[in-house]
């Protein structure tokens, strides 16, 4: 670029006040639209785990009654799966990130992705609602298990709505990004010369487009049943308890995938630059994510072993569950194998990958005990599952996201983030974190049941580590967001390119114009992450 | 653990050894691996990244190898828990009934009980029945636990090995006093069992009996608290206000109004209590004969 070239405003001084954010319909101010209303909510959730971890720092009653546990931990897993982990990647960096790394100045709908975002509002207004009116937050598990979910008398419904309208909001979102990719891609930008975040996020995009609307038909029947007494999952109405569970799991597995998949992606990005290599196996990673988008479909009965299945049944989803783990470990392996021989710079977004890989790893092998028949009899409706689905959810997605925020802190924000605060955060974190669930796994194992207000006594020392570790673990987010915020101000000026990435973002300026890119971005024809040494 | 308390244990358990061993094998190497490359290609000390080419046969081995390992995997726990599933044609029978917040064992000759006793090396079936939501059957020591669905037979069954009471605990959610729904199984000797089973005096109060049957006592106390519904302590005769569809009357809990609180209970709601989760009628579980033990117990209830 010529020195004479004028630096245009970035996207934040194109237009100021309200309004000209909340009907935004540029991708980057729409993503951070979504960075704020999800981190609010990720904190209400966080709040909300603090006072189960602080009721179960000892049997019996310590802060709260039975029935407002049961509620807070609906609400928890309401809010940390339909309200943060279900948008969370593809909403905010997905929407940030997406155009800029295929070399577009938007996605292919602006009003329909601004329509998302106004639909997430709405659906998280309905699940706030449930404080307020009649009788309280629904007290069913996320879950929303038939019969119980008919007949309790807490707002089931209204909660039961708010996760209808979200399911738009992601079907949106999923549409979006899948003719955006097709569509929009820069012209010399051939499918295999894609990023991986962009691979991931297209394998999950055909996730929420496929799988959400079966979970929409799904809560639209509990709220039919609950309101005229439709017989459908209640067997004294005449219906079937457990069609809703299947109907339930066959969104709900996959939807898993939509919160782990573009975790992945993320890793896949950072990884090769502070490796400084080009990502190994390439391929395989992006084809292991549609394998994993694709076998993800047919695995949910596993979440139902205990649940009187056919045997035939149980065999054949077992096996199943077994081979969607291949995707994931072939990826892991390249990870791994990308750092070989590399040129290796230790920063924050390094960390959390590493600590991803190693959470996620955990996470993925416990998922394997409990894919196994036998070992799944046992832990089955255990803390060892609530062990299991936090260290692939917040161990993996969610330190991903942690590790993302650093990664594009001063794309997105301009600044540089204080780096060995961030260290020291990012120590405080692990160690919460692994002190927080890692007793949760023993604790299953030794037979204590999940949605547990009071517990056995032998039960009581594993739970007290637990709890510490989540004092520890906050302590560490709360550092982690205040050198952010303080960095916003105080920070250096970032530089275009911090980290010597190679994908198209650290062709443009930080933060970048409102149309992305002020020259034509030139598209490496080596491949993504190809580095000039 | 590390028990033989059930058949299933020994099969059980050597999934877990042969699925736990190799996981925490490839934990301990992938993190051991990676932490040995950033240690060892860090940037001050390897500025300049080495070249490695693209590799298909490492990628197809590190395909096959995890792919055969899952399916091991998948054998050792398939065959751990096919014996669950394959039932003995001559076992006793007794039906576990679970409702919302307790669990009662009905066996073959009648007799109720609210822990489950059992006789050594003998099979047992339960036939596993829900009187409401969903519950689940675990006992942890035994490795086995299903589902208690109402409106659908699912059942399970076991062969108790070793002397000793080991805890029942329900694994599906169930509501308020789901951490509570707790009972034992004790496993005796033969001679023990057939005494305990012939045995049907009772110490309780014939009423009792009737509401401990009925999981009457998990939510109503007898002793003034308050679980979920109103306590049976010293309700007999006083004079309460209920709701009767939407308004506000005074009643006296009689002969009548108890009858009508077992057979139509959302009729008549005692103020500052909810409608709630209670079986909307009793009329198939309780009769009449029932009804009138129940009432001869709450007057003795002061």
């Amino acid at each position: 670029m010529s020195t004479a070239a004028i630096q245009s405003k970035s996207f934040y001084e194109e237009k100021k006040g309200l309004k000209s954010w909340i009907f935004s319909t540029d991708h980057k101010r729409i993503g951070l639209l979504y960075f704020y209303s999800l981190g609010s909510f990720f904190l209400v959730g966080v709040i909300l785990g603090l006072l189960m971890r602080l009721e179960l720092i000892s049997p019996g009653e310590t802060i709260m009654k039975a029935k407002t546990y049961n509620q807070v931990f609906t609400l928890h897993g309401v809010i940390m799966i339909f309200l943060f982990l279900i948008p969370s990647v593809p909403a905010v960096f997905g929407n940030i990130f997406l155009p800029i790394m295929i070399g577009t100045d938007d996605v292919a709908f602006p009003k329909i992705n601004l329509l998302s975002w106004w639909l997430y509002v709405l659906g998280g207004l309905f699940a706030l609602s449930t404080l307020v009116v009649g009788d309280g937050p629904a007290d069913t598990g996320w879950t929303f298990y038939a019969p119980y979910s008919v007949k309790t008398g807490t707002n089931v419904s209204l909660a039961v709505f708010a996760a209808f309208i979200l399911g738009f909001s992601s079907i949106l979102t999923g549409l979006n990004f899948i003719v955006t990719i097709h569509r929009l891609r820069h012209p010399k930008m051939g499918w295999f010369k894609m990023p991986l975040f962009p691979w991931a996020l297209y394998a999950t995009a055909w996730i929420q487009v496929l799988a959400t609307p079966i979970i929409g038909i799904t809560l639209l029947m509990i709220i039919a049943e609950r309101v005229f007494g439709l017989g459908l999952f209640d067997p004294s109405l005449g219906g079937d308890p457990i069609l809703y569970q299947h109907l339930f799991w066959i969104y709900s597995h996959p939807a898993v995938y939509i919160m782990v998949l573009p975790a992945m992606g993320l890793i896949s990005e950072m990884i090769p630059t502070f490796a400084k290599r080009p990502i190994f196996g390439y391929k395989a990673i992006a084809y292991s994510s549609m394998a994993i988008a694709f076998i993800g479909y047919f695995v949910w009965g596993h979440h139902m072993f205990t649940s009187g299945m056919s045997g035939p049944a149980r065999v054949i989803f077992s096996i199943l569950t077994f081979l969607v783990a291949v995707p994931s470990a072939i990826k892991t392996f390249n990870w791994v194998a990308t750092l070989y021989k590399g040129s290796i710079l230790i920063k924050t977004p390094l960390l959390f990958s590493m600590a991803f890989i190693f959470q996620f790893l955990i996470g993925g092998l416990t998922g394997l005990v409990i894919g196994a028949l036998a070992t799944d009899v046992h832990l089955h409706d255990t803390y060892f599952v609530v062990g299991h689905f936090h260290y692939v959810m917040f161990g993996g997605t969610g330190f991903a996201m942690f590790g993302a925020m650093h990664y594009w802190y001063g794309k997105i924000w301009g600044k540089m983030y204080n780096e060995k605060m961030a260290q020291i955060s990012f120590g405080f974190i692990f160690v919460g974190f692994n002190f927080l669930y890692f007793p949760m796994l023993i604790l299953g194992l030794m037979g204590m049941p999940r949605r547990y207000y009071d517990y056995l006594p032998e039960f009581t020392t594993l739970n007290v580590i637990s709890t510490v570790g989540s004092w520890v673990m906050v302590l560490g987010i709360i550092m982690m967001l205040t050198n952010l915020i303080r960095s916003k101000k105080r920070g250096e000026k970032a530089p275009k390119d911090p980290w010597g990435g190679t994908t198209l973002e650290w062709q443009t300026s930080s933060p970048p114009s409102l149309h992305n890119f002020d020259t034509e971005p030139i598209v490496p024809e080596e491949g993504p992450y190809f580095h000039k040494v | 653990m590390f028990t033989n308390a059930s058949n299933f244990v020994d099969g059980v358990d050597l999934s877990f050894a042969i699925i736990l061993g190799a996981s925490v094998f490839f934990l301990v190497a992938i993190t051991a691996i990676m932490i040995w490359f950033v240690i060892k290609y860090n940037r001050k000390k390897h500025p300049k990244p080495g070249i490695v080419k693209e590799n298909h046969k490492l990628e197809i081995i590190w395909t096959v190898i995890p792919t055969i390992l899952v399916l091991v995997m998948f054998y050792y726990g398939w065959m751990g828990y096919k014996p669950m599933r394959e039932f003995p044609k001559d076992s006793i029978h007794i039906k576990a009934i679970a409702q919302m917040w307790s669990w009662n064992f009905e066996y073959e000759n009648g007799k109720v009980s609210d822990t489950l006793v059992v006789p050594i090396d003998k099979a047992v079936t339960l036939d596993l029945i829900s009187r409401d939501v969903l519950h689940s059957l675990y006992i942890p020591a035994f490795r086995i636990k299903e589902d208690v669905i109402p409106g659908i037979d699912n059942k399970m069954w076991f062969i108790g090995q070793e002397l000793g009471d080991y805890n029942i605990l329900c694994a599906e959610y169930c509501g308020d006093r789901h951490s509570y729904m707790m009972s034992k199984v004790y496993v005796v000797q033969e001679t023990e069992y057939s005494t305990w089973l012939n045995d049907k005096s009772s110490n309780d109060h014939p009423g009792l009996q009737v509401l401990k049957k009925n999981a009457c006592t998990s939510c109503h106390s007898l002793d003034g608290s308050k679980i979920i519904g109103p306590s049976f302590k010293g309700v007999w005769g006083i004079t309460e206000t209920v709701i009767t569809e939407g308004v506000e009357r005074q009643i006296t809990v009689d002969k009548e109004y108890i009858r009508s609180s077992i057979y139509d209970p959302n009729a008549d709601v005692t103020k500052g209590y909810n409608p709630g989760l209670m079986i909307t009628t009793y009329k198939d579980l309780i009769t009449e004969d029932e009804v009138k033990d129940i009432i001869e117990y709450l007057k003795t209830l002061k």
